[in-house]
């Protein structure tokens, strides 16, 4: 039972990582209809300078994590105006590989930067970990704020988007673009918005996740993006309470996977889990089946 | 004219006359310089560098060594193997990891060159290849003693596994060191895996902790190793952790927090806090050269140099020895009784399958050093 709970905390922990990751990759396709393959690179990029920050600029963790914060919203908004922007109009295939090698710059561009050596990631937690039922249950200082993080992170966006005139704006572009622009919205800056804040959320996924996991190399982002971006088209790709809840069971499929079922399928049942969310409800958990007009 | 001519010829003949006394060896290999094994493939450049270098600075030969970079990758080391063939080398030391050099040794076999890998510790890679040869233990070899070790030295035998099913060289060790621990009579309580990809360990450290194993047997490299050792810490898990070679670089991750090692074994052949004088003027070098306490790759290359050399010269290769000549009498040599090196690893002899006979020694990480299991207690 004592271990059913530790893998229970153990899949919560991860899939709170895949959720915050995930909410990039929903909330700019909700807004810019685009699949950003870049986004888990992003994540990299933003453990990387948290990194630097602490190891070589001598900054605190929380500061580390600000810098992370800035230096990735910048990045985001610099993608999205150089390599997505001028490509509005295009197919959304030439969208697509475009995202693909913006992925491939970023991870080359940080193997130059920063040598393909792994870089051990100093946790910026510092609270210890929790222990439950007389030391049988242990839930790690980072699993807590991961877990806490990503249950700010929705109440904030979920408040932001249905409260803020700005969040009005993202829903309205979201929903019909024309008509937003018709009505007065800046569209390009509000898509510019949205990477900004999902470039954002990527640093704190990126901090976290190394936090945990503490293996830094170029292609740290890789799979944990692949995987997070699996969790959005499960809970319903564009649907912010969808990239929470398709991230949660995500986490605790791929735990439960490996702790009941093999270890070595834990990858393999994530992928399972998506081509059975395709096949059986195309648009995910919480998406909103959209009627084709013809 | 034809004076000037007579006396070029002259001065021509005087030189090859003088390169027949001193002969130049040109020695290639790939190893990862970059890319996730980098560790490795630049102690594996280093070591055999300053081998290079102290040989040419005795005087009596000269040692072109060039190591390109494979990155860990068998198509790039493919492309490197190429490159150092242009180069006219006679003959290889590498390639460092066993995928390049799974690669480059079937090529090899092919274009009849000698191949001394330093590192590379699958069986497959010398398999049914006349002219490869190995100056570490392989993979067989690493599992069977590590079990011995345990065994041996009293340390407990409630064993759990953690592996890589996705890596040769992990799988390799995994299944001798499970057959003859099985055969010692150990307790295995936990058998876990992961691949490449994987970035969470907590449900195999979950495992082996539920089921009580008091020592954890980590045939894999020190990449998941870290995360792993992270994370038992995390889970309060503190068994006894026992690696093999892959674990040696451990100590010289960026950012890594060494407490989180203390008290690590790991089974190599060669301890930098070895007391003999070769040991010790090797590890002085590598420190002021490099800044750093060199990791039994660098030891391996080291001696694989030297090993190529003492080869070469009881062959009787030259400077124009072309390297499909060169490759039949160094594969002579290595395998006749009566050729031994000795080196920093350990007194070598090598068979006919190309694998090297050498005693495996442990070592334990202490406040950041690697100490020999011996002087540790």
């Amino acid at each position: 039972m004592m271990s059913f709970l530790s893998y229970l905390v153990n899949g919560i922990s991860l899939g709170s990582v895949y959720a915050i990751i995930a909410l990039g990759y929903t909330m700019v396709y909700g807004i810019a209809k685009m699949l950003n393959f870049a986004h888990g690179d992003v994540i990299m990029v933003g453990a990387y300078i948290s990194f630097c920050a602490t190891q070589y600029w001598g900054l605190s963790p929380l500061l580390s994590v600000v810098v992370a914060m800035l230096v990735c919203t910048c990045l985001g908004i610099v993608i999205e105006r150089f390599a997505y922007k001028p490509l509005r109009q295009a197919t959304s295939l030439a969208v697509l590989i475009t995202a693909i090698g913006m992925s491939y710059l970023l991870q080359n561009a940080a193997l130059l930067i920063f040598g393909a050596n792994p870089k051990v990631f100093t946790s910026v937690v510092s609270i210890p970990s929790l222990s439950l039922f007389g030391g049988q249950l242990l839930i790690s200082g980072e699993a807590l704020v991961t877990i806490i993080c990503n249950v700010v992170i929705m109440v904030g966006l979920t408040l932001f988007t249905a409260h803020t005139k700005t969040g009005k704006a993202m829903r309205v572009v979201s929903e019909d673009r024309g008509a937003a622009e018709l009505m007065g919205i800046n569209v390009n800056a509000t898509i510019s918005l949205t990477f900004a804040i999902g470039s954002a959320l990527a640093a704190i996924a990126g901090v976290l996740m190394c936090s945990t996991y503490p293996t830094l190399m170029p292609t740290t982002g890789s799979m944990p993006g692949i995987k997070a971006f699996t969790a959005a088209v499960f809970g319903g790709i564009g649907s912010i309470p969808g990239a929470l809840l398709g991230g949660l069971l995500l986490g605790v499929i791929e735990i439960f996977g490996r702790a009941y079922i093999s270890t070595e399928l834990g990858d393999a049942l994530v992928f399972a889990v998506l081509i059975i969310v395709l096949l059986v409800r195309p648009t995910g958990l919480l998406g909103k089946p959209v009627r084709e007009k013809v | 004219m034809k004076k000037i001519v007579a006396l070029l010829l002259a001065l021509a003949m005087a030189l090859s006359m003088a390169a027949a006394f001193a002969e130049t060896y040109k020695i290639g290999g790939t190893t990862p310089l970059t890319g996730a094994a980098a560790v490795y493939g630049v102690a594996v450049y280093n070591g055999a560098s300053i081998a290079a270098a102290e040989i040419t600075a005795a005087g009596e030969d000269t040692i072109e060594y060039t190591g390109l970079d494979d990155q860990h990758d068998a198509e790039i080391a493919i492309n490197a193997y190429n490159t150092l063939l242009d180069a006219k080398i006679q003959m290889m030391l590498g390639s460092t990891t066993t995928a390049p050099s799974l690669a480059v040794s079937a090529q090899a076999f092919e274009d009849r060159i000698f191949m001394l890998t330093p590192s590379a510790s699958s069986t497959q890679v010398t398999e049914g290849k006349d002219n490869v040869f190995q100056v570490c233990f392989t993979d067989p070899n690493q599992g069977l003693a590590s079990a011995e070790y345990i065994a041996a030295n009293g340390l407990p035998t409630k064993v759990a596994i953690i592996y890589n099913n996705a890596d040769a060289y992990s799988t390799g060790i995994y299944q001798t060191f499970e057959a003859k621990a099985k055969e010692l009579g150990f307790d295995i309580v936990s058998v876990t895996t992961f691949t490449n990809d994987t970035t969470d360990f907590s449900t195999q450290v979950a495992d082996a902790k539920n089921n009580g194993a008091e020592l954890v047997f980590l045939p894999i490299y020190y990449q998941p190793a870290s995360t792993i050792l992270k994370q038992a810490h995390d889970a309060e898990y503190a068994p006894v952790f026992f690696g093999v070679d892959g674990m040696d670089g451990i100590l010289t991750m960026e950012g890594f927090d060494a407490s989180l090692a203390e008290g690590v074994l790991l089974l190599t052949p060669f301890s930098a806090d070895a007391e003999d004088e070769r040991t010790q003027k090797f590890v002085a070098t590598y420190k002021e050269l490099y800044n750093e306490i060199p990791n039994q790759f660098a030891a391996d290359a080291y001696d694989g140099m030297y090993a190529l050399y003492q080869a070469a010269k009881v062959a009787g290769i030259t400077s124009d020895t072309p390297f499909d000549e060169a490759c039949d009498k160094l594969i002579a040599v290595f395998t006749s009784s009566d050729f031994v090196v000795e080196g920093i690893t350990g007194t070598m002899t090598w068979d006919a399958n190309g694998q090297v006979s050498k005693t495996p020694k442990a070592v334990v990480i202490q406040n950041g050093v690697y100490v020999g299991f011996e002087n540790a207690q």
